[in-house]
């Protein structure tokens, strides 16, 4: 059977994820269709900078996602210190408490992700020093999606994608890779 | 496409609750909902949402255990500081021109919120004129914010978002400690009615110069979020101001014309005539 095609790509990361993102995201084009949502660990306070830092690496719209938010395309960022969640055609927040001491936590993107879209999710787990993003991963592989994880060799910390790998993550490639594969998505759409 | 099994047991929850006890959750945000149902599955040592809807339609306890459960909004007090700080110097000027100011705190929960636009009201010099319809669906909550004590380990924090909120007291002030309590000034919640309200079921009760509805519609669905701003729209008064919480916006809203910006980044809202 071939892949369905990808409605939404989840990203989960945490400590040096800024980092890493700014290695993924250039690889994706302003004219990358596909909506990119991204759960980064960080202080409940920390206001808009990591947007702005995000911006600079990448030809898409970086966006802290407001409640109702429209999914389209653009990267939609969580926003400090409420949980991300995807609803069919829109973001939508919580402020239920903290999953394994994270809000917002990847595990609660990735689930409602695949709930909501199933086989056409792509996760991809980055860098972390916890196991945020594993239980997600099994959510999407259940509902037959796909998930990509950070080659823990190449990651600043190699847990979170170590467990996700752990948990099914179907391909373990470094950040360059990950670009890539992300592009291939919508290579079709692209050319 | 089929429904999934899942999506099926939700609805029929939400069908049973509704049915046989009135509360209306069938346009909460699903994947929230999904959530604290499973949650509650868990918490019931149940083993499938059938089965907690097994339950729910015969037992009072746990639908109360699950009221909780699904309406508890978890909140503090001066979530956001540059909120409170905006609605000083924004909308307490506003306010000023009326003879007398009814606000609605709509979505109360626990009353955090509550006591922190009394303190602000107070020392704006407005708490005197103004009466505080403070509102939630759960009877429970309501009962806890009348009595306004909440954990001592809270106040150091609390103490940081009063102060950075422009603060023009003391927070210790305000409350008393009591054991690992912080019993609040009872005079803080003297111009303050609480009273059962649904926004999801219930209509508007009076004119309000500011409504605040911060972090209540996040679990809402687009349908009924828009059903609630409706009800917001009115039950102002033209120029009367709207609050919501920190990502929320209007923006989304089919009601969207019906306001306009008056502090952007707080989301503050004026309505219009």
């Amino acid at each position: 059977m071939a892949a369905a095609e990808c409605a939404l790509v989840v990203v989960g990361a945490s400590l040096g994820g800024v980092r890493a993102l700014r290695h993924v995201l250039p690889a994706l084009p302003a004219a990358f269709p596909i909506p990119v949502a991204i759960v980064l660990h960080r202080h409940p306070r920390s206001g808009e900078i990591v947007t702005r830092q995000l911006q600079e690496h990448t030809a898409l719209t970086v966006t802290e996602a407001d409640d109702k938010q429209p999914i389209e395309a653009g990267v939609f960022l969580a926003p400090a210190d409420y949980h991300l969640l995807v609803e069919p055609g829109w973001f939508s927040l919580s402020l239920d408490p903290p999953e394994g001491y994270a809000r917002p936590s990847v595990d609660v993107l990735f689930e409602s992700a695949a709930a909501t879209y199933g086989p056409r999710v792509v996760g991809v787990v980055l860098t972390g020093a916890n196991q945020d993003g594993a239980e997600g991963t099994r959510h999407i592989r259940e509902r037959g999606g796909r998930v990509i994880a950070q080659d823990p060799a190449t990651a600043d910390a190699r847990q979170m994608p170590e467990a996700a790998i752990a948990a099914g993550a179907d391909l373990a490639l470094p950040l360059a890779g990950i670009g890539a594969h992300l592009f291939e998505l919508a290579a079709g759409a692209l050319r | 496409m089929r429904k999934p099994e899942e999506d099926i047991e939700v609805d029929l929850v939400c069908e049973a609750i509704y049915q046989r006890y009135g509360f209306d959750f069938r346009h909460y945000a699903r994947s929230s909902l999904r959530r604290r149902l499973s949650r509650q599955v868990h918490d019931e040592g149940l083993s499938s949402l059938s089965a907690l809807q097994e339950r729910v339609l015969r037992d009072e306890a746990c639908m109360e255990r699950l009221l909780l459960t699904l309406s508890i909004n978890v909140t503090s007090m001066f979530r956001d500081p540059a909120f409170y700080k905006a609605l000083r110097t924004e909308v307490a000027p506003l306010l000023r021109t009326y003879p007398d100011v009814r606000v609605w705190i709509a979505g109360c929960s626990t009353g955090e919120e509550v006591y922190s636009t009394a303190i602000v009201l107070k020392e704006e010099g407005l708490y005197e004129k103004s009466r505080i319809y403070a509102t939630d669906m759960n009877e429970v909550v309501l009962e806890r914010a009348r009595r306004a004590i909440y954990p001592l380990d809270q106040m150091r924090a609390y103490t940081e978002g009063y102060q950075r909120s422009g603060a023009k007291a003391s927070f210790s002030t305000y409350y008393q400690a009591s054991h690992d309590h912080a019993v609040f000034d009872r005079r803080l919640g003297e111009r303050v009615v609480f009273s059962r309200h649904n926004l999801a079921t219930d209509a508007s009760f009076n004119e309000f110069q500011l409504i605040l509805c911060r972090n209540v519609m996040i679990y809402f669905d687009r349908d009924l979020q828009s059903r609630a701003v409706g009800l917001f729209r009115d039950s102002l008064c033209t120029f009367g101001v709207l609050g919501l919480g920190k990502n929320e916006s209007l923006r989304f809203s089919p009601h969207a014309t019906a306001f306009e910006p008056l502090v952007g980044d707080q989301k503050l809202y004026r309505r219009l005539a």
